[in-house]
């Protein structure tokens, strides 16, 4: 089959990937749970991976995948460690309310 | 229309659907299912622009591993039945506005950018399958050897952050 | 040769000051005095030396040590200017000078802090020799303002009295007022001539080239007298000299009779090519002298502190020295100015025997009777009074009658005001000498016991002040004036004849000699005759009382001048330093402001952060996306 992108059409790709973005940026203002906020990065994330394939079509070069690999690796990482400090903070403050987090004040 | 369109729109709308639910709903447990959903739409996203071992790895990546980590984070604490405390009602709204103006910004961007939208080529050779992928990422002069080792090292890395930060503390 | 000779004459004092200051203390009493003395006397030797040769050659010798200023065509050096004035004035700083160190040595025994004295007093003499051998306005300035804060060091001596810092302020303001004159005159004429320089300065203005500057010399003379004024105690600025007497003896008898006050009629001299192309400036300076004459005498009448009537007669002399320079006599003012210092010096260092003797009593009315236990004091005073009355044929006679003389020639009115003040002179100084040594002694028994001459080293300096003030008239006798003869280069340009002594002569010398024995006469009856005492300071009243608080012109000062100042100063105190503090430190208290404002930023809230984070990159975004 030909390029998809025939049919779609790139700009809506774009569209799909700023969406996705902003509602991953407005969980992260929206809520107080650490973990939900989390789960908002990890949409943003999502968000650019797709964009990177999508332009990776559109170019007809690997490369983009290629980054998305690494990406991946990358949440994958992230997710571990931050899941991590998220249970020390609940062993220490007994909640994970980000609200909490104000030793930083001044 | 087109069935490829079709699908598309159908994607699309599960992925913003599910992750407007993972934000607004109350249960975390059901956060997460529905972030796993958006996870299978994006993986169909891939499966639609021929991508296929890249889907294969979201999928095993983002919605094998990464979604159970947060499940048994989330077990670990308890939270299915907490009633979690609102932000204050300003910067709930405020969050609002800054979805929206991040949202314009963004568009606007792309708009008044003069994309070089022309006929999307097709150049009918093989760019993307496993084996191409393959040569691309391994190879050592100019693929992408070095951030693979480097890759692997991160891993490992956080590995070691992950286990030594969660450590209970010998008391 | 000359100008390793030149830097000796002027080095010896300093490092007399430098080992003093810094050694003293640990030299000792006696190697300290000694020591700053041998360096006053190294000068002295040093001043002969240069004398004679000037004395056997006639040519002044100028030394250029370097350039100082040197700006287009304005140049200024650092040097010397060795001719007869400057000689002159040297012969007799440094020999009364060494005779003054000599006396201070037995006279500061006691004191704890001699060494610090005897610094000062070298720090003096080195300021005077600069002043007096500058070869140009400036260098003679440094010396000007040297020998003005020395005096204030030296008045101030003893600084635990609180009045005597305040005196010893007044001198100093006083004087920097009359600085301030002399800095103007210093500057119209530097940007009249482009130099400083006296011998330039004396060819560029003797050259009569000048006729169409006369306002603007004028100018500069004014100014420059004012300067001398302050120095030398004029009115308005001489109150300051009678309260310097609370500096300890010697320094009086150096400074305040000898030698700092004589520098504004060596000025005067110095520049007299200038003061001769402005009559109307010459008119004033004789007017001025002759009142500051007559003013202090009559103030002296009344005074009951030994001190202080040397100390008014001594503005009156320096009356009678600007009045000769006034009438264009600048031979005779420096002639007064010598066989003052003799006869000056002299009573001030007998008035200080006697302090001495009595265990620092200065009032006159306890005094008395004194000159049969302390003879050679007595003899050296009463030698000098009849010097300063204007006896024939002490010093005194000779160069008071010249100057009575020239003003007689020049103008009949400051004649009879001159001569007034000369008879009232008369009258004080016996009062003085018959209060103190004849009659019975009105002291205590205690002090009366212990009465004794002074030791050698105090009579000796004495001795020899007595002896010039007795012979001292011969440098200048009418008809054949070795001074006359000695300065006559520096005023080639005047046709000088010597005084002719005709009748009118004989008769104004008759007649002030009459005027002075008149003087002493009435003394005679009131204090000897009567045994009159002066009235203790309560019962003082009319025009006494007048005269007795000096005119009230301190009072007047104060209220005319301090008061206003003063508020002044509280006004910008209160007002201007608030203001300009206040901006200063709103500077301050805004950046306070505004950090705790921003402070309010940092609330540690991470969801508050990541809302400026947002707004951050959509802000950097959209400005280097879109804002083109």
């Amino acid at each position: 089959m030909g390029n998809v992108l025939n049919q779609i059409g790139i700009e809506n790709y774009i569209f799909l990937s700023v969406i996705l973005f902003c509602i991953g940026v407005f969980g992260v203002l929206y809520r107080r749970n650490a973990i939900i906020v989390f789960m908002s990065i990890e949409i943003m994330l999502n968000a650019v991976n797709l964009l990177f394939v999508a332009f990776s079509t559109y170019h007809q070069d690997a490369q983009g995948q290629i980054f998305v690999f690494f990406s991946m690796a990358v949440a994958a990482a992230e997710v571990a460690v931050g899941l991590a400090i998220v249970v020390s903070i609940f062993r220490n403050l007994g909640s994970i309310d980000i609200d909490n987090l104000k030793n930083l004040k001044g | 229309m087109h069935t490829v369109t079709l699908i598309f729109i159908l994607l699309a709308a599960v992925s913003v659907a599910t992750a407007f639910m993972t934000i607004f709903s109350k249960n975390p447990i059901h956060s997460a299912i529905y972030l796993v959903i958006c996870f299978f739409s994006i993986g169909g996203h891939y499966l639609l622009l021929n991508s296929q071992f890249l889907a294969i790895v979201h999928i095993i990546v983002y919605a094998g591993a990464i979604m159970i980590l947060f499940l048994f984070t989330v077990m670990l604490m308890n939270l299915n039945k907490e009633d979690e405390v609102h932000k204050p009602r300003l910067q709930r709204w405020a969050a609002v506005l800054f979805f929206f103006l991040l949202c314009a910004v963004m568009i606007l961007i792309f708009i008044q950018s003069k994309p070089i939208v022309g006929p999307y080529d097709d150049l009918g050779n093989d760019y993307q399958s496993i084996k191409v992928l393959g040569q691309v990422l391994l190879d050592q002069n100019d693929g992408f050897m070095l951030p693979f080792e480097f890759a692997s090292v991160l891993l490992l890395v956080a590995m070691i952050g992950a286990v030594l930060l969660s450590k209970k503390e010998k008391s | 040769m000359d100008t390793n000779l030149a830097l000796l004459l002027l080095l010896a004092p300093f490092a007399g000051f430098l080992i003093n200051v810094f050694f003293g203390k640990k030299l000792g009493h006696t190697v300290s005095g000694y020591l700053g003395t041998a360096a006053v006397v190294v000068s002295f030797v040093v001043t002969l030396v240069f004398f004679l040769n000037i004395n056997q050659t006639g040519k002044a010798v100028e030394i250029k040590l370097f350039d100082w200023l040197s700006i287009n065509n304005f140049k200024i050096e650092f040097g010397f200017l060795l001719d007869q004035l400057s000689l002159l004035w040297l012969m007799f700083v440094t020999g009364i000078g060494s005779l003054i160190h000599l006396y201070s040595i037995s006279y500061m025994h006691d004191d704890e802090n001699m060494h610090k004295f005897f610094a000062y007093l070298n720090l003096f003499v080195f300021f005077m020799i600069s002043l007096v051998m500058g070869s140009n306005l400036l260098v003679m300035f440094i010396g000007w303002e040297g020998v003005g804060l020395c005096s204030y060091l030296l008045i101030g001596f003893w600084y635990k009295n609180q009045d005597y810092n305040d005196a010893a302020k007044k001198a100093f303001i006083m004087n920097r007022i009359g600085d301030l004159g002399l800095l103007i005159g210093v500057f119209i004429i530097s940007s009249l001539f482009s130099t400083l320089n006296f011998t330039e300065l004396h060819e560029l203005i003797a050259g009569g080239t000048q006729s169409g500057n006369t306002v603007w010399l004028a100018a500069a003379a004014l100014a420059l007298f004012i300067g001398a004024c302050g120095k030398s105690a004029q009115i308005p600025l001489y109150t300051w000299l009678p309260d310097a007497m609370a500096g300890p003896t010697p320094v009086s008898a150096l400074i305040h009779a000898a030698t700092m006050v004589t520098a504004g009629i060596f000025m005067v001299t110095r520049l007299h090519f200038l003061f001769d192309l402005a009559p109307s400036v010459q008119d004033i300076i004789a007017v001025v002298g002759a009142f500051t004459a007559l003013l202090a005498a009559t103030i002296g009448l009344v005074q009951n502190d030994i001190k202080k009537v040397l100390a008014y007669s001594t503005v009156s002399q320096l009356g009678l020295m600007f009045l000769a320079l006034g009438m264009g006599a600048y031979e005779v003012a420096v002639f007064h100015v010598i066989t003052h210092a003799f006869f000056k010096a002299c009573l001030f260092l007998g008035s200080g025997s006697v302090i001495h003797a009595l265990h620092g009593e200065q009032d006159m009315r306890k005094m008395g009777g004194l000159r049969k236990a302390m003879p050679i004091t007595f003899i050296t005073m009463l030698i000098s009074s009849l010097a300063i009355s204007g006896i024939f044929p002490l010093a005194g006679f000779w160069s008071k009658d010249e100057i009575l003389m020239v003003s007689f020639h020049g103008n009949k009115a400051l004649w009879v005001i001159g001569s007034v003040a000369s008879i009232m002179t008369a009258f004080y100084m016996f009062r003085l000498m018959y209060l103190t040594f004849f009659n019975d002694f009105r002291g205590t028994d205690q002090q009366k016991h212990h009465l004794h001459e002074s030791p050698g080293l105090i009579t000796f300096p004495l001795i020899v002040l007595g002896t010039l003030a007795a012979v001292g008239g011969l440098i200048s006798l009418p008809g054949n004036s070795w001074l006359n003869h000695y300065l006559a280069p520096l005023f080639s340009e005047k046709a000088h004849e010597a005084h002719h002594l005709g009748s009118t002569e004989y008769i104004l010398m008759g007649i002030a000699t009459v005027g002075a024995l008149v003087g002493i006469g009435i003394a005679y009856a009131k204090y000897i005759k009567q045994k009159q005492l002066p009235e203790s300071d309560e019962n003082i009243t009319g025009f006494s009382k007048v005269l007795y608080n000096k005119y009230y012109v301190d009072e007047a000062y104060e209220w005319l001048l301090v008061k206003p100042i003063n508020a002044l100063s509280r006004f910008f105190r209160d007002y201007t330093e608030t203001a300009v503090s206040g901006f200063v430190f709103g500077f301050s208290k805004a950046a306070n402001e505004i950090s705790y404002q921003g402070k309010k930023l940092q609330n540690g809230n991470v969801g508050f952060y990541l809302f400026a984070f947002v707004l951050g990159v959509c802000a950097i975004i959209s400005y280097v996306f879109l804002a083109k």
